[in-house]
Protein backbone atom coordinates (compact mmCIF):
# COMPACT_ATOMS: atom_id res chain seq x y z
CA UNK A 1 0.00 0.00 0.00
CA UNK A 2 1.22 3.79 -1.14
CA UNK A 3 0.13 6.59 0.81
CA UNK A 4 1.14 9.97 -0.11
CA UNK A 5 0.25 13.06 1.92
CA UNK A 6 -0.41 15.68 -0.05
CA UNK A 7 -1.66 19.71 -0.04
CA UNK A 8 -2.35 22.26 -2.39
CA UNK A 9 -0.86 25.26 0.34
CA UNK A 10 2.39 24.47 2.09
CA UNK A 11 2.22 24.69 6.51
CA UNK A 12 -1.28 23.16 6.35
CA UNK A 13 0.49 19.53 8.29
CA UNK A 14 1.68 16.97 5.63
CA UNK A 15 4.84 16.39 7.78
CA UNK A 16 2.69 16.31 10.89
CA UNK A 17 0.25 13.62 9.48
CA UNK A 18 3.02 11.82 7.79
CA UNK A 19 5.61 11.17 11.02
CA UNK A 20 2.61 10.67 13.00
CA UNK A 21 0.56 8.38 11.07
CA UNK A 22 4.07 6.48 9.87
CA UNK A 23 5.14 6.11 13.56
CA UNK A 24 1.75 5.16 14.81
CA UNK A 25 1.53 2.25 12.33
CA UNK A 26 5.05 1.10 12.88
CA UNK A 27 3.75 0.51 16.74
CA UNK A 28 1.77 -2.63 14.99
CA UNK A 29 4.14 -3.74 12.07
CA UNK A 30 6.92 -2.58 8.92
CA UNK A 31 6.38 0.66 7.76
CA UNK A 32 8.40 2.83 5.77
CA UNK A 33 8.23 6.89 5.73
CA UNK A 34 9.48 8.71 2.51
CA UNK A 35 10.09 12.14 2.68
CA UNK A 36 9.82 13.69 -0.90
CA UNK A 37 9.69 17.27 -0.17
CA UNK A 38 13.20 17.11 -1.25
CA UNK A 39 13.48 21.00 -1.27
CA UNK A 40 13.31 21.68 2.22
CA UNK A 41 12.37 18.08 4.03
CA UNK A 42 11.76 17.96 7.33
CA UNK A 43 10.22 14.35 8.42
CA UNK A 44 13.44 13.95 9.56
CA UNK A 45 13.29 16.91 12.61
CA UNK A 46 10.53 14.85 14.14
CA UNK A 47 12.07 11.05 13.38
CA UNK A 48 13.98 9.65 15.96
CA UNK A 49 16.17 6.61 13.87
CA UNK A 50 19.52 5.51 13.19
CA UNK A 51 21.41 6.21 10.34
CA UNK A 52 21.91 2.81 8.12
CA UNK A 53 22.53 3.95 4.79
CA UNK A 54 23.46 7.02 2.94
CA UNK A 55 24.38 7.63 -0.76
CA UNK A 56 25.05 10.95 -2.93
CA UNK A 57 22.72 10.98 -5.46
CA UNK A 58 23.75 12.17 -9.23
CA UNK A 59 22.20 13.57 -12.13
CA UNK A 60 23.79 12.66 -15.61
CA UNK A 61 24.88 16.26 -17.49
CA UNK A 62 26.69 16.71 -20.31
CA UNK A 63 30.37 17.73 -20.11
CA UNK A 64 32.46 19.49 -22.99
CA UNK A 65 35.85 18.14 -24.37
CA UNK A 66 37.48 20.87 -26.53
CA UNK A 67 39.98 19.14 -28.89
CA UNK A 68 37.14 17.34 -30.93
CA UNK A 69 34.70 19.55 -30.81
CA UNK A 70 34.11 21.15 -35.06
CA UNK A 71 31.56 24.10 -33.16
CA UNK A 72 28.87 22.58 -35.71
CA UNK A 73 26.01 24.20 -33.78
CA UNK A 74 24.03 20.84 -33.45
CA UNK A 75 24.12 20.75 -29.40
CA UNK A 76 22.92 24.05 -29.22
CA UNK A 77 20.37 23.32 -31.51
CA UNK A 78 18.82 20.24 -30.25
CA UNK A 79 18.66 21.40 -26.59
CA UNK A 80 15.25 22.55 -25.34
CA UNK A 81 16.36 24.17 -22.05
CA UNK A 82 18.86 26.52 -23.35
CA UNK A 83 21.22 24.41 -21.36
CA UNK A 84 23.97 23.92 -24.12
CA UNK A 85 25.18 27.31 -25.71
CA UNK A 86 27.78 28.34 -27.67
CA UNK A 87 29.73 31.53 -27.23
CA UNK A 88 32.24 32.51 -29.52
CA UNK A 89 34.71 29.46 -29.89
CA UNK A 90 33.43 27.96 -26.42
CA UNK A 91 30.81 25.34 -25.41
CA UNK A 92 28.61 25.99 -22.07
CA UNK A 93 26.92 23.58 -20.46
CA UNK A 94 24.30 25.35 -17.69
CA UNK A 95 24.06 21.63 -15.76
CA UNK A 96 21.10 23.21 -13.29
CA UNK A 97 19.24 23.54 -16.56
CA UNK A 98 19.67 20.70 -17.73
CA UNK A 99 16.53 17.63 -17.95
CA UNK A 100 19.27 14.57 -18.69
CA UNK A 101 17.96 13.87 -22.07
CA UNK A 102 20.94 12.87 -23.71
CA UNK A 103 20.08 14.90 -26.68
CA UNK A 104 23.49 16.57 -26.98
CA UNK A 105 25.34 14.35 -26.20
CA UNK A 106 24.35 11.64 -28.39
CA UNK A 107 23.53 13.94 -31.89
CA UNK A 108 26.77 14.96 -31.83
CA UNK A 109 28.49 13.93 -34.66
CA UNK A 110 31.86 14.15 -33.05
CA UNK A 111 31.35 12.75 -29.32
CA UNK A 112 32.45 15.89 -27.77
CA UNK A 113 29.83 16.23 -25.22
CA UNK A 114 30.02 12.74 -23.07
CA UNK A 115 27.45 12.45 -20.16
CA UNK A 116 28.91 12.68 -16.62
CA UNK A 117 27.41 12.28 -13.43
CA UNK A 118 26.95 15.66 -11.13
CA UNK A 119 25.86 15.11 -7.53
CA UNK A 120 22.20 16.90 -7.12
CA UNK A 121 21.46 15.66 -3.44
CA UNK A 122 21.96 13.04 -0.72
CA UNK A 123 19.76 10.32 0.44
CA UNK A 124 20.00 8.49 3.87
CA UNK A 125 18.28 5.66 5.53
CA UNK A 126 17.52 5.89 8.83
CA UNK A 127 16.04 2.75 11.01
CA UNK A 128 14.00 2.50 14.46
CA UNK A 129 12.74 -0.76 14.80
CA UNK A 130 9.78 -1.15 12.61
CA UNK A 131 9.81 2.18 11.28
CA UNK A 132 12.40 2.78 8.41
CA UNK A 133 12.86 6.28 6.91
CA UNK A 134 14.05 7.89 3.93
CA UNK A 135 14.97 11.25 3.32
CA UNK A 136 16.38 12.75 0.19
CA UNK A 137 17.56 16.51 0.03
CA UNK A 138 18.38 18.68 -3.13
CA UNK A 139 21.65 20.54 -2.61
CA UNK A 140 21.07 24.45 -2.49
CA UNK A 141 21.40 25.57 -5.64
CA UNK A 142 20.48 22.69 -7.41
CA UNK A 143 16.72 24.18 -9.69
CA UNK A 144 15.12 20.81 -10.23
CA UNK A 145 13.38 18.26 -7.84
CA UNK A 146 11.97 15.91 -9.85
CA UNK A 147 15.08 13.46 -10.90
CA UNK A 148 15.65 13.25 -7.28
CA UNK A 149 12.31 12.54 -6.27
CA UNK A 150 12.49 9.69 -8.97
CA UNK A 151 15.69 8.01 -7.74
CA UNK A 152 14.27 8.00 -4.02
CA UNK A 153 11.22 5.89 -4.98
CA UNK A 154 13.74 3.51 -7.08
CA UNK A 155 15.23 3.18 -3.70
CA UNK A 156 12.18 2.12 -2.09
CA UNK A 157 11.20 -0.08 -5.01
CA UNK A 158 14.56 -1.51 -4.90
CA UNK A 159 14.84 -2.26 -1.33
CA UNK A 160 11.18 -2.66 0.21
CA UNK A 161 8.68 -5.47 -0.82
CA UNK A 162 5.57 -4.38 -1.79
CA UNK A 163 3.89 -5.80 1.39
CA UNK A 164 5.38 -2.99 3.52
CA UNK A 165 3.03 0.09 3.72
CA UNK A 166 4.61 2.84 2.48
CA UNK A 167 4.27 6.79 3.16
CA UNK A 168 5.23 9.49 1.53
CA UNK A 169 5.34 12.95 2.57
CA UNK A 170 4.70 15.05 -0.75
CA UNK A 171 5.74 18.56 -1.94
CA UNK A 172 3.30 21.25 -1.95
CA UNK A 173 1.71 22.84 -4.37
CA UNK A 174 -0.01 21.31 -7.69
CA UNK A 175 3.67 21.19 -10.04
CA UNK A 176 5.46 18.64 -11.78
CA UNK A 177 7.06 17.83 -8.02
CA UNK A 178 3.66 16.78 -6.35
CA UNK A 179 2.56 14.97 -9.71
CA UNK A 180 6.30 12.90 -9.43
CA UNK A 181 5.59 11.92 -5.68
CA UNK A 182 1.83 10.93 -6.22
CA UNK A 183 1.24 9.76 -9.23
CA UNK A 184 2.08 5.85 -8.09
CA UNK A 185 0.42 6.47 -5.10
CA UNK A 186 -2.48 4.02 -4.31
CA UNK A 187 -4.06 6.54 -2.53
CA UNK A 188 -3.44 10.15 -1.43
CA UNK A 189 -4.77 12.56 2.09
CA UNK A 190 -4.86 15.61 0.46
CA UNK A 191 -4.74 17.55 4.22
CA UNK A 192 -5.97 21.67 4.21
CA UNK A 193 -7.03 23.97 7.05
CA UNK A 194 -10.61 25.52 6.96
CA UNK A 195 -9.74 28.75 5.79
CA UNK A 196 -10.27 30.60 2.77
CA UNK A 197 -6.55 29.74 1.35
CA UNK A 198 -7.14 26.56 2.43
CA UNK A 199 -10.36 25.84 0.61
CA UNK A 200 -8.37 27.50 -2.36
CA UNK A 201 -5.41 25.31 -2.75
CA UNK A 202 -7.25 22.02 -1.28
CA UNK A 203 -9.74 22.66 -4.53
CA UNK A 204 -6.59 22.44 -7.13
CA UNK A 205 -5.30 19.76 -5.38
CA UNK A 206 -8.29 18.08 -5.30
CA UNK A 207 -8.13 18.67 -9.51
CA UNK A 208 -4.89 17.62 -9.68
CA UNK A 209 -5.65 14.20 -7.93
CA UNK A 210 -8.93 13.95 -10.37
CA UNK A 211 -6.69 14.82 -13.32
CA UNK A 212 -4.35 11.72 -12.24
CA UNK A 213 -7.05 9.56 -11.70
CA UNK A 214 -6.05 9.03 -7.68
CA UNK A 215 -8.69 7.88 -5.46
CA UNK A 216 -8.01 10.26 -2.49
CA UNK A 217 -9.75 11.75 0.90
CA UNK A 218 -9.26 15.21 2.89
CA UNK A 219 -8.02 15.76 6.49
CA UNK A 220 -8.86 19.19 8.12
CA UNK A 221 -5.94 20.14 10.10
CA UNK A 222 -6.62 23.48 12.84
CA UNK A 223 -10.09 22.31 12.76
CA UNK A 224 -12.11 25.05 14.44
CA UNK A 225 -10.20 28.17 12.99
CA UNK A 226 -11.76 29.81 9.83
CA UNK A 227 -15.17 28.67 8.76
CA UNK A 228 -16.83 25.79 7.36
CA UNK A 229 -16.58 26.55 4.03
CA UNK A 230 -13.87 23.08 3.60
CA UNK A 231 -16.19 20.64 5.04
CA UNK A 232 -19.36 21.98 2.59
CA UNK A 233 -16.98 21.92 -0.34
CA UNK A 234 -16.14 18.08 0.55
CA UNK A 235 -19.34 17.06 1.12
CA UNK A 236 -21.03 18.74 -1.53
CA UNK A 237 -18.09 16.86 -4.39
CA UNK A 238 -18.67 13.79 -2.68
CA UNK A 239 -14.91 13.71 -1.14
CA UNK A 240 -14.13 11.42 1.85
CA UNK A 241 -13.41 13.13 5.27
CA UNK A 242 -11.21 11.34 6.77
CA UNK A 243 -9.83 13.00 9.81
CA UNK A 244 -10.40 16.00 11.54
CA UNK A 245 -7.21 17.38 13.66
CA UNK A 246 -8.49 20.09 16.00
CA UNK A 247 -6.92 23.57 16.43
CA UNK A 248 -5.16 23.77 19.45
CA UNK A 249 -2.49 25.41 20.79
CA UNK A 250 -0.53 22.44 22.72
CA UNK A 251 -0.67 20.77 19.24
CA UNK A 252 1.02 23.80 17.58
CA UNK A 253 3.93 23.93 20.65
CA UNK A 254 4.71 19.96 20.16
CA UNK A 255 4.82 20.61 16.74
CA UNK A 256 7.26 23.69 17.13
CA UNK A 257 9.52 21.32 19.57
CA UNK A 258 9.65 18.45 16.95
CA UNK A 259 8.09 16.25 18.99
CA UNK A 260 5.14 13.53 18.10
CA UNK A 261 1.45 14.52 18.98
CA UNK A 262 -0.61 10.87 18.73
CA UNK A 263 1.61 9.97 22.02
CA UNK A 264 0.76 13.09 23.85
CA UNK A 265 -2.60 13.83 22.69
CA UNK A 266 -5.50 10.80 23.08
CA UNK A 267 -7.88 12.78 20.27
CA UNK A 268 -4.87 12.42 17.95
CA UNK A 269 -4.56 9.05 17.75
CA UNK A 270 -7.99 9.25 17.98
CA UNK A 271 -8.23 10.30 14.28
CA UNK A 272 -5.11 8.63 13.00
CA UNK A 273 -7.40 5.26 13.89
CA UNK A 274 -10.42 6.93 11.59
CA UNK A 275 -8.16 7.38 8.78
CA UNK A 276 -6.50 3.98 9.23
CA UNK A 277 -9.88 2.65 9.46
CA UNK A 278 -10.80 4.27 5.95
CA UNK A 279 -7.62 3.10 4.37
CA UNK A 280 -8.23 -0.03 5.73
CA UNK A 281 -11.44 -0.48 3.81
CA UNK A 282 -9.46 0.09 0.68
CA UNK A 283 -7.39 -2.94 0.80
CA UNK A 284 -7.71 -6.48 1.18
CA UNK A 285 -6.78 -7.62 5.10
CA UNK A 286 -7.31 -3.79 6.12
CA UNK A 287 -4.50 -1.60 7.10
CA UNK A 288 -1.29 -2.92 9.11
CA UNK B 1 12.41 51.83 -8.00
CA UNK B 2 13.04 48.74 -5.07
CA UNK B 3 12.17 45.24 -5.30
CA UNK B 4 11.14 43.30 -2.10
CA UNK B 5 10.62 39.46 -2.23
CA UNK B 6 8.79 37.78 0.42
CA UNK B 7 9.72 34.22 0.81
CA UNK B 8 9.64 31.57 3.89
CA UNK B 9 10.73 28.18 2.70
CA UNK B 10 8.55 26.67 4.54
CA UNK B 11 4.68 27.08 3.87
CA UNK B 12 2.20 28.48 6.67
CA UNK B 13 4.22 30.98 8.10
CA UNK B 14 2.05 34.05 6.99
CA UNK B 15 3.75 34.94 4.14
CA UNK B 16 0.73 35.98 1.91
CA UNK B 17 -0.88 37.48 4.77
CA UNK B 18 1.85 39.64 5.21
CA UNK B 19 2.86 40.78 1.82
CA UNK B 20 -0.83 41.82 1.59
CA UNK B 21 -0.95 43.67 4.27
CA UNK B 22 2.35 45.71 3.02
CA UNK B 23 0.38 46.02 -0.48
CA UNK B 24 -2.47 47.43 1.82
CA UNK B 25 0.05 49.73 3.99
CA UNK B 26 1.75 50.98 0.76
CA UNK B 27 -1.18 51.79 -0.85
CA UNK B 28 -0.67 53.27 -4.62
CA UNK B 29 2.86 53.14 -4.30
CA UNK B 30 3.08 49.55 -4.09
CA UNK B 31 2.98 47.45 -7.10
CA UNK B 32 2.36 43.98 -6.08
CA UNK B 33 3.43 40.12 -8.03
CA UNK B 34 2.18 37.41 -6.35
CA UNK B 35 4.51 34.66 -7.82
CA UNK B 36 3.79 32.06 -5.87
CA UNK B 37 2.07 30.88 -8.78
CA UNK B 38 1.42 27.69 -7.56
CA UNK B 39 -0.44 28.25 -4.97
CA UNK B 40 -1.59 31.69 -5.73
CA UNK B 41 -3.45 32.78 -2.98
CA UNK B 42 -3.19 37.16 -2.33
CA UNK B 43 -5.77 37.36 -4.83
CA UNK B 44 -8.18 36.56 -1.96
CA UNK B 45 -7.67 39.22 0.46
CA UNK B 46 -6.62 41.95 -2.52
CA UNK B 47 -9.68 42.16 -4.55
CA UNK B 48 -7.78 42.00 -8.29
CA UNK B 49 -10.67 42.72 -11.17
CA UNK B 50 -8.93 39.81 -13.50
CA UNK B 51 -9.63 42.55 -16.19
CA UNK B 52 -6.37 41.69 -18.36
CA UNK B 53 -5.38 38.21 -18.93
CA UNK B 54 -3.10 36.44 -21.02
CA UNK B 55 -2.46 32.48 -21.61
CA UNK B 56 1.22 31.54 -20.89
CA UNK B 57 3.15 29.10 -23.27
CA UNK B 58 6.33 27.57 -21.86
CA UNK B 59 8.18 23.88 -22.94
CA UNK B 60 6.85 21.61 -25.66
CA UNK B 61 5.18 17.94 -25.67
CA UNK B 62 6.13 15.65 -27.82
CA UNK B 63 2.62 14.11 -30.06
CA UNK B 64 2.75 11.06 -32.00
CA UNK B 65 0.94 11.08 -35.75
CA UNK B 66 -0.17 6.95 -35.74
CA UNK B 67 -0.67 7.49 -39.11
CA UNK B 68 2.95 8.56 -40.00
CA UNK B 69 3.94 6.12 -37.42
CA UNK B 70 5.96 3.26 -38.67
CA UNK B 71 6.54 1.63 -35.33
CA UNK B 72 10.02 1.72 -35.54
CA UNK B 73 10.41 2.60 -31.58
CA UNK B 74 13.22 4.61 -31.78
CA UNK B 75 11.55 7.52 -30.38
CA UNK B 76 10.73 4.85 -27.34
CA UNK B 77 14.60 4.02 -27.42
CA UNK B 78 16.03 7.49 -27.24
CA UNK B 79 13.48 9.00 -24.40
CA UNK B 80 15.03 8.80 -21.23
CA UNK B 81 11.84 9.95 -19.01
CA UNK B 82 10.01 6.47 -20.24
CA UNK B 83 7.52 8.95 -21.66
CA UNK B 84 6.60 6.54 -24.72
CA UNK B 85 5.05 3.41 -23.91
CA UNK B 86 3.24 0.72 -25.95
CA UNK B 87 -0.62 0.90 -25.31
CA UNK B 88 -2.53 -1.62 -27.75
CA UNK B 89 0.66 -1.75 -30.13
CA UNK B 90 0.47 2.47 -30.77
CA UNK B 91 3.91 4.33 -29.53
CA UNK B 92 1.98 7.26 -27.20
CA UNK B 93 3.54 10.08 -25.46
CA UNK B 94 2.62 10.04 -21.31
CA UNK B 95 2.21 13.87 -20.90
CA UNK B 96 2.64 13.67 -17.35
CA UNK B 97 6.40 11.98 -17.95
CA UNK B 98 7.25 13.86 -21.15
CA UNK B 99 9.56 16.76 -20.28
CA UNK B 100 9.60 18.71 -24.17
CA UNK B 101 12.81 17.57 -25.00
CA UNK B 102 12.16 17.28 -28.74
CA UNK B 103 15.08 14.10 -28.48
CA UNK B 104 12.14 12.30 -30.05
CA UNK B 105 11.42 14.23 -32.36
CA UNK B 106 14.76 14.27 -34.02
CA UNK B 107 15.38 11.07 -34.45
CA UNK B 108 12.11 9.97 -36.12
CA UNK B 109 12.67 9.42 -39.36
CA UNK B 110 9.16 9.38 -40.98
CA UNK B 111 8.99 12.83 -39.24
CA UNK B 112 5.79 11.65 -37.13
CA UNK B 113 6.35 13.41 -33.72
CA UNK B 114 5.66 16.50 -33.30
CA UNK B 115 6.16 18.97 -30.48
CA UNK B 116 3.32 21.14 -28.99
CA UNK B 117 3.69 24.27 -27.49
CA UNK B 118 2.60 23.82 -24.04
CA UNK B 119 0.06 26.30 -22.28
CA UNK B 120 1.38 26.08 -18.92
CA UNK B 121 -1.42 29.11 -17.36
CA UNK B 122 -2.80 32.11 -17.34
CA UNK B 123 -1.47 35.36 -16.32
CA UNK B 124 -3.30 38.92 -14.80
CA UNK B 125 -2.92 42.43 -14.66
CA UNK B 126 -4.93 43.68 -12.21
CA UNK B 127 -6.89 46.76 -10.48
CA UNK B 128 -6.71 46.00 -7.10
CA UNK B 129 -8.55 47.92 -3.80
CA UNK B 130 -5.69 49.59 -2.43
CA UNK B 131 -5.89 51.62 -6.10
CA UNK B 132 -2.94 49.88 -7.22
CA UNK B 133 -1.68 47.42 -9.99
CA UNK B 134 -1.38 43.76 -9.13
CA UNK B 135 0.17 40.84 -11.54
CA UNK B 136 -0.50 37.43 -10.61
CA UNK B 137 -0.71 34.22 -12.35
CA UNK B 138 -2.41 30.88 -12.15
CA UNK B 139 -0.32 27.92 -13.26
CA UNK B 140 -1.47 24.79 -15.06
CA UNK B 141 -2.02 21.66 -13.49
CA UNK B 142 1.04 19.22 -13.17
CA UNK B 143 2.39 21.79 -15.27
CA UNK B 144 6.64 22.24 -15.96
CA UNK B 145 8.62 25.36 -15.72
CA UNK B 146 7.06 27.39 -12.81
CA UNK B 147 10.12 29.45 -12.86
CA UNK B 148 9.34 30.57 -16.30
CA UNK B 149 5.77 31.98 -15.21
CA UNK B 150 6.86 33.42 -11.79
CA UNK B 151 9.77 35.54 -14.40
CA UNK B 152 6.98 36.52 -16.71
CA UNK B 153 4.69 37.81 -13.77
CA UNK B 154 8.12 39.53 -12.40
CA UNK B 155 9.34 41.03 -15.43
CA UNK B 156 5.62 42.61 -15.92
CA UNK B 157 5.32 44.23 -12.55
CA UNK B 158 8.48 45.66 -12.77
CA UNK B 159 7.77 46.99 -16.25
CA UNK B 160 4.47 48.06 -15.05
CA UNK B 161 6.39 50.09 -11.94
CA UNK B 162 8.72 51.83 -13.95
CA UNK B 163 6.48 52.91 -16.74
CA UNK B 164 4.47 54.13 -14.11
CA UNK B 165 7.42 55.66 -11.79
CA UNK B 166 5.90 53.29 -8.93
CA UNK B 167 8.52 53.23 -5.66
CA UNK B 168 7.79 49.45 -4.51
CA UNK B 169 7.50 46.41 -6.00
CA UNK B 170 6.09 43.87 -3.60
CA UNK B 171 6.67 40.28 -4.62
CA UNK B 172 4.72 37.10 -2.85
CA UNK B 173 7.39 34.81 -3.59
CA UNK B 174 6.94 30.67 -3.66
CA UNK B 175 8.20 27.91 -1.27
CA UNK B 176 11.17 25.62 -1.10
CA UNK B 177 14.50 26.26 -2.15
CA UNK B 178 14.10 25.20 -6.15
CA UNK B 179 13.83 26.74 -9.43
CA UNK B 180 10.49 29.05 -8.45
CA UNK B 181 12.28 30.50 -5.53
CA UNK B 182 15.32 31.34 -8.02
CA UNK B 183 13.23 33.40 -10.44
CA UNK B 184 11.33 35.05 -7.43
CA UNK B 185 14.90 36.19 -5.82
CA UNK B 186 16.29 37.34 -9.54
CA UNK B 187 16.67 41.24 -9.50
CA UNK B 188 15.52 41.49 -6.16
CA UNK B 189 16.95 44.52 -3.83
CA UNK B 190 15.56 42.75 -0.29
CA UNK B 191 14.63 39.69 0.41
CA UNK B 192 12.04 39.35 3.83
CA UNK B 193 12.38 35.92 5.67
CA UNK B 194 9.17 35.25 7.35
CA UNK B 195 9.74 32.23 10.07
CA UNK B 196 8.15 30.59 12.57
CA UNK B 197 9.52 29.31 15.59
CA UNK B 198 9.67 25.23 15.32
CA UNK B 199 12.22 23.04 14.08
CA UNK B 200 10.53 22.83 10.67
CA UNK B 201 10.62 26.65 10.69
CA UNK B 202 14.31 27.25 11.40
CA UNK B 203 15.63 24.09 9.25
CA UNK B 204 13.65 25.60 6.63
CA UNK B 205 15.14 29.53 6.81
CA UNK B 206 18.62 28.16 7.01
CA UNK B 207 18.20 26.60 4.03
CA UNK B 208 16.10 29.36 2.36
CA UNK B 209 19.24 31.74 3.66
CA UNK B 210 21.75 29.61 2.18
CA UNK B 211 19.89 30.48 -1.68
CA UNK B 212 19.91 34.35 -0.56
CA UNK B 213 23.27 34.02 0.61
CA UNK B 214 24.37 33.05 -3.20
CA UNK B 215 22.32 35.97 -5.09
CA UNK B 216 23.94 38.42 -2.34
CA UNK B 217 20.68 40.28 -1.54
CA UNK B 218 20.23 41.89 1.73
CA UNK B 219 17.61 40.46 3.79
CA UNK B 220 15.76 40.71 6.70
CA UNK B 221 13.55 38.77 8.64
CA UNK B 222 9.80 38.54 10.44
CA UNK B 223 9.43 35.21 13.29
CA UNK B 224 5.74 35.31 13.18
CA UNK B 225 3.85 33.42 16.43
CA UNK B 226 7.32 33.91 18.37
CA UNK B 227 5.44 33.40 21.70
CA UNK B 228 4.60 29.45 20.61
CA UNK B 229 8.38 28.70 21.25
CA UNK B 230 10.47 30.82 22.61
CA UNK B 231 13.57 28.32 23.05
CA UNK B 232 13.30 28.28 18.86
CA UNK B 233 12.77 32.28 18.76
CA UNK B 234 15.88 33.13 20.69
CA UNK B 235 17.87 30.44 18.16
CA UNK B 236 16.19 32.08 15.81
CA UNK B 237 17.32 35.32 16.56
CA UNK B 238 20.83 34.31 17.49
CA UNK B 239 21.32 32.61 13.95
CA UNK B 240 19.89 36.50 12.46
CA UNK B 241 22.89 37.89 14.47
CA UNK B 242 25.43 35.40 13.28
CA UNK B 243 24.13 36.03 9.51
CA UNK B 244 23.74 39.75 9.28
CA UNK B 245 20.19 39.51 8.81
CA UNK B 246 17.80 42.30 9.96
CA UNK B 247 15.37 41.11 12.73
CA UNK B 248 12.45 43.28 11.65
CA UNK B 249 10.08 42.24 14.01
CA UNK B 250 8.82 39.50 16.32
CA UNK B 251 4.93 38.23 15.85
CA UNK B 252 2.77 37.21 18.65
CA UNK B 253 0.60 33.47 17.71
CA UNK B 254 -2.96 35.38 16.90
CA UNK B 255 -5.77 34.46 14.87
CA UNK B 256 -6.32 37.56 13.49
CA UNK B 257 -4.37 35.74 10.91
CA UNK B 258 -7.00 33.61 10.19
CA UNK B 259 -10.02 35.85 11.00
CA UNK B 260 -8.58 38.29 8.16
CA UNK B 261 -8.33 35.74 6.04
CA UNK B 262 -11.78 34.25 6.27
CA UNK B 263 -12.99 37.98 6.07
CA UNK B 264 -11.55 38.31 2.86
CA UNK B 265 -9.72 41.36 4.42
CA UNK B 266 -5.64 41.81 5.27
CA UNK B 267 -4.43 42.17 8.73
CA UNK B 268 -4.41 45.66 8.93
CA UNK B 269 -7.75 46.29 7.43
CA UNK B 270 -9.20 44.14 9.90
CA UNK B 271 -7.92 44.83 13.26
CA UNK B 272 -6.01 48.07 14.54
CA UNK B 273 -4.93 46.54 17.69
CA UNK B 274 -1.23 45.93 18.34
CA UNK B 275 -0.95 43.06 15.96
CA UNK B 276 -1.44 45.38 12.91
CA UNK B 277 0.65 48.19 14.64
CA UNK B 278 3.60 46.11 15.02
CA UNK B 279 2.76 45.04 10.97
CA UNK B 280 2.91 49.20 10.20
CA UNK B 281 6.61 49.27 12.35
CA UNK B 282 7.61 46.92 10.12
CA UNK B 283 6.89 48.05 6.74
CA UNK B 284 8.39 51.09 7.55
CA UNK B 285 11.54 49.55 8.66
CA UNK B 286 11.53 47.83 5.16
CA UNK B 287 10.93 50.92 3.48
CA UNK B 288 13.96 52.30 5.12
CA UNK B 289 16.51 49.55 4.41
Amino acid sequence: MKIAIASGKGGTGKTTLSTNLASYLAEKGEVVLTDLDVEEPNSGLFIKADLVHEEDKFKMVPEWIEDKCTLCGICQEVCNFHAVIQLGKMIMVFPELCHGCYACSELCPESTLPMIPKKMGKLRHFKNHNLHFIESRLDIGEEQAVPLIKQTQDYIDEHFTDDVIRIYDSPPGTSCPVIEATKDADFVILITEPTPFGLHDLKLAVDTMKELGKNFGVVVNRYGIGNDDVINYCNEENIPLLAKIPNDRQIAELYSNGKLIYREIPEMQQELDKIIAYIGTLTKGGLS
Amino acid sequence: MKEIVVISGKGGTGKTSLTASFAYLGGKDVIVADCDVDAADMHLLLEPDFKDSEDFYSGELAYIEQDECIRCGKCADVCRFDAIPIINNQYIVDLLSCEGCGYCARVCPTNAIINKNLNVGKWYISKIKTGSIMVHARLGIGADNSGKLVAKVKNEAKQIAEENSKEYIIVDGSPGVGCPVVSSLSGANFVLLVTEPSVSGLHDLKRVYELVHKFKIKAGCIINKSDINEKVTAEIEEYLKKENIVHIANLPYDEDFTKAMTNGQTIVEYSNDQLSEIIADSWNKIKQI
